[in-house]
């Protein structure tokens, strides 16, 4: 097991060096970061000056070495925006917002996903499974920044239940938790029922129940244990939908986390920002992907021995 | 969900679809062109709305309906090169994975990791932002986010054949492993590809939508499904219309693509039929 | 395990099935996979079900444990008498009760019956917390299960997961299991199919003592007549969902009265594992949806005549031997 985590971080440490290399080429490249930074009527001298400070004069691999190694003592650079913080610690400061907003999120998408998969598949063909499905269905299509503006059209602007946008108590998490979380409540239903009918139908849950065990035990632990291992397999990805999403949806809801500073420092060309959070952002992918293999090796026995 | 669903998703596609190549001869007016005389005007059975613009129109007074039209052509010419270039990239690099294996194998996949591993949304938003919005960008972007899921595929399925005695055969014979590949592999792993090109229809609209949305995509005035909802949200309160139906045509295409991908999963991997059976 | 005293009551059989029929779903003329079948067992004794596959004999064994899937049970009609109670008619909550601690089984695959995610030693216990008699800790008595089917190492296997073990060791756990709660009842569903050879018969000798020891009673469900000598006082054969025949072992090996009886008898092998078609008869037994009209049996059977395109009734040929045919082989 300790092998292979230590595989896993060897893995990520490249998968990161390389996405710092994605991100400088195409932040270097293209582009001219000098003539964002310079204000209206700067000299030549004043360009060059500026040139010669963030080090573009140098050539690219050793401008890319800076960066690394700037990167990895936390150093991105200062934002170019107005206030010129440090890139990194503007990224820390909006961390929080989006690291709550995603776990409610996945809290609510996982418990409610759960739910609604096992209740379909025990009442498999019923109205309930054919309301779970179509959920399903449609969670998966609908587009979020969409969906984010007709919650909020209907529940804050028709019958002002809920604020449009905000940040703070919990009724400014209902509409954009529930916006992040239905295309993965919808995968985790799918998934779960499916793979509860695969489980209900097997030889050891016949075992179960011939044993005396009552029904609500047979189905919330025999079942449910085993259809939880695809959901893990999957928690990843989960993940990853919803920090993408995040970017859109804080957006819509003019949420105060790292999606939307990515989002505005994108557009301003503010890249020591983007850099900055497009890492973070990567770092996380990877830590939540690490996470899950070894929760995947934890709930599953047969992974066990190959640790 | 039975036939019935299956069958009018496949009838909405049609209808899509030929809406989206007809585009022109069909739709009432030009998208492009607005009237002052008729803005923000409601859909026809709103009070004040009229048959002239079905479903209202925008704040330059540009028919919602025609623009609807002309954002299906969009959507479609984004789908159909999107496919073709992930389609043939993600093809090529699985196959050769999938065939060859080894270390061949192992540096290619690692690619497909990197590529899954990627904050799909913050790369386009970056070169969308890099190199100002452009269809010729967008098709770029998202082909750049989802050849990796046909590599993939693709690499599976030609692991899985790769040891048939009819391959062993072509290869004892003396043909090429180009020759192999083109006439033995390919047709026989085309479904499976074809079944992940019908699923990724959707996410393309979604991605295409969504990135227009952030204003990264299709540049304006071009009438995508997605800058049209971005533009309409402003509106919200007084002109519902303007989000509301772009976002009703993404919807509606996305839902009939996933059940027809749904029946197709089915139909092509038999394993999983006798799940969704009864 | 204690040993409780069998119920030596003899008033009537411990379990009477009666006129069960399990149709596809509810409608009268569905398909049927078991049609009129009655039996009894007596406790303590040991009924052998034999019969070609797809003859209704797992169905049989599932109806008793209300363990058909939904549209079969809605389908089933009869009665199945335990205790005086009509099993078909209890409750969810009261067959719950009945079952593993009154009536248990065993499964065909050892493989499957075993809950991957969880260890050996969890599943046992499972069980024996639900059942109220018995000394020591739970983990003590787990162990002691253990013991009881020959399990070496029992207690440092209680930690394990059925990966772990192999198909013979899995089969003895999924027996502890069944037997945890000492039930009078042990529907064994072709319990060796599965396993080796030499297994098997460790397993068989095992069940027979176990059920000596325990004085419950036991279906046991087989294709292979070389088993039932070995484990039966009594055999029933089914054929295409009915009991074409049923009496005491010993009468039927030597005096089988239905012709296919006696053609399974001769396509027994002198070692175990009897192949699932029958050599000696031509043709295959119908499925569920084209039975034929009359004996079911008569399209292969080397002695029809015109009269067995109708329906045979049951006649006794000898005490407590029973025959469906109307020319019962040596007696016609």
């Amino acid at each position: 097991m300790v092998r292979v985590i230590g595989a896993r971080l060897i893995e990520a440490a490249i998968t990161l060096i390389l996405m710092s290399l994605v991100i400088f080429l195409l932040s270097r490249l293209t582009g001219d970061p000098v003539a964002l930074l310079l204000p209206d009527g700067a000299t030549a001298e004043d360009r060059a000056a500026l040139i010669r400070e963030l080090g573009l004069d140098r050539s690219l691999p050793v401008q890319y070495w800076h960066f690394l190694s700037g990167a990895l003592m936390g150093d991105f650079g200062r934002s170019v925006e107005a206030g010129n913080q440090p890139a990194l610690g503007l990224v820390l400061e909006r961390l929080p917002a989006s690291l709550s907003l995603a776990g409610v999120a996945l809290a609510f998408t996982l418990v409610s996903g759960i739910a609604l998969g096992v209740f379909a598949a025990v009442r498999r063909g019923t109205a309930l499974d054919l309301g779970a499905r179509l959920v399903a269905l449609v969670g998966q299509s609908v587009p979020a920044f969409w969906l984010g503006i007709v919650l909020m059209y209907v529940f804050a602007v028709r019958l002002q239940w809920l604020p449009t946008s905000g940040h703070g108590a919990w009724y400014h998490y209902v509409l954009p938790a529930a916006t992040l979380g239905l295309f993965t409540l919808a995968a985790v239903t799918r998934l779960v029922r499916s793979a509860m009918l695969e489980s209900l139908g097997s030889e050891y849950i016949k075992l179960a129940r011939i044993k005396g065990l009552p029904e609500w035990l047979v189905v919330w632990k025999h079942a449910l244990a085993n259809s939880l291992i695809p959901v893990i397999t999957f928690m990843g990805t989960f993940f990853a939908i919803m920090i993408t999403g995040a970017v859109v949806i804080e957006t819509v809801f003019a949420w105060p986390g790292i999606g939307r500073l990515a989002f505005e420092a994108i557009l301003a060309r503010n890249f020591p920002v983007v850099q900055a959070v497009v890492l973070l952002i990567t770092a996380l992918f990877i830590l939540a992907n690490l996470a899950v293999d070894i929760l995947y090796i934890v709930i599953d026995p047969r992974m066990r021995r190959r640790g | 969900m039975g036939t019935l669903p299956v069958r009018i998703a496949v009838a909405l596609l049609v209808l899509f679809a030929a809406v989206a190549i007809l585009g022109p001869w069909v739709a009432p007016y030009d998208p492009l062109a607005g009237s002052l005389r008729a803005r923000l005007d409601p859909p026809v059975w709103q009070e004040g709305g009229s048959w002239a613009h079905i479903l209202g129109t925008d704040r330059l007074g540009r028919d919602v309906l025609s623009r609807i039209i002309a954002g299906a052509r969009i959507s479609l010419t984004v789908c159909v090169l999107v496919i073709a270039i992930a389609g043939a990239i993600g093809t090529t690099i699985g196959t050769i994975a999938g065939y060859f294996g080894g270390w061949t194998d192992r540096v290619l996949m690692r690619l497909v990791d990197l590529a899954l591993s990627f904050p799909v949304i913050l790369l386009a938003l970056l070169i969308g932002a890099i190199s100002g919005p452009s269809f010729g960008n967008i098709v770029l972007v998202i082909s750049l986010v989802l050849w990796s899921q046909y590599a993939r595929m693709a690499r599976g399925e030609t692991m899985k054949i790769r040891g048939e005695d009819y391959v062993d055969l072509a290869r004892t014979s003396g043909l090429s492993d180009l020759a192999i590949i083109i006439r033995h592999i390919l047709p026989n792993i085309a479904p499976s590809l074809i079944v992940v090109a019908t699923l990724q229809v959707g996410i393309v609209i979604v991605l295409e939508a969504s990135l227009s949305f952030l204003g990264v995509g299709v540049p304006p005035p071009n009438p995508s499904w997605g800058s049209m909802v971005s533009e309409g949200r402003s509106y919200i309160t007084s002109a519902w219309w303007l989000c509301m139906f772009p976002g009703i045509a993404i919807l509606l295409t996305v839902l009939s693509i996933n059940v027809l991908g749904d029946a197709l999963t089915d139909r092509i991997n038999p394993a999983l039929r006798g799940r969704n059976a009864e | 395990m204690s040993v409780p005293a069998p119920s030596a009551s003899a008033t009537g059989p411990l379990l009477r099935v009666e006129d069960l029929t399990v149709r596809l779903g509810p409608r009268p003329g569905a398909p049927s996979l078991i049609d009129g079948v009655s039996l009894d067992i007596m406790a303590g004794e040991t009924l052998g079900l034999v019969g070609e596959s797809g003859s209704g004999k797992t169905t049989l064994g599932m109806a008793v444990m209300r363990l058909l899937a939904p549209r079969l049970a809605r389908g089933t009609t009869g009665r199945i008498l335990y205790g005086g109670r009509d099993l078909l008619a209890l409750s969810a909550r009261d067959i719950t009760a009945v079952r593993g601690s009154e009536i248990s089984m065993i499964l065909q695959d050892p493989m499957a019956s075993l809950n991957p995610v969880f260890t050996i030693g969890s599943q046992l216990k499972e069980a024996l917390r639900r059942h109220a008699t018995g000394e020591g800790s739970l983990e003590e008595r787990a162990r002691r299960l253990m013991e009881e089917v020959r399990i070496p190492a029992a207690a440092s296997r209680l930690r394990h997961y059925p990966h772990q073990m192999s198909g013979g060791m899995r089969q003895r756990v999924v027996g502890a299991i069944a037997l945890a709660r000492a039930p009078k009842l042990l529907i064994a569903d072709e319990p060796t199919t599965s396993l080796d050879v030499t297994i098997q018969y460790q397993v068989l000798d095992l069940l027979h003592d176990l059920q000596r020891r325990l004085g419950m009673a036991m279906l046991f469900i087989t294709h292979d007549f070389g088993v039932v000598a070995r484990m039966c006082d009594r055999v029933a054969v089914m054929y295409a969902g009915r009991i074409v025949e049923q009496g005491p072992v010993r009468e039927i090996f030597h005096r089988p009265a239905h012709w296919y009886t006696r053609a399974l008898l001769d396509s027994v092998p002198s070692v175990a594992g009897t192949p699932d078609r029958l050599p000696t008869i031509p043709g295959a037994p119908p499925g569920i949806a084209n039975r034929p009209e009359g004996c079911r049996f008569h399209p292969r059977c080397p002695n029809a005549q015109v009269r067995c395109g109708t329906e045979p009734g049951i006649s006794a040929v000898a005490q407590g031997h029973e025959v469906r045919c109307w020319f019962p082989r040596g007696r016609a």
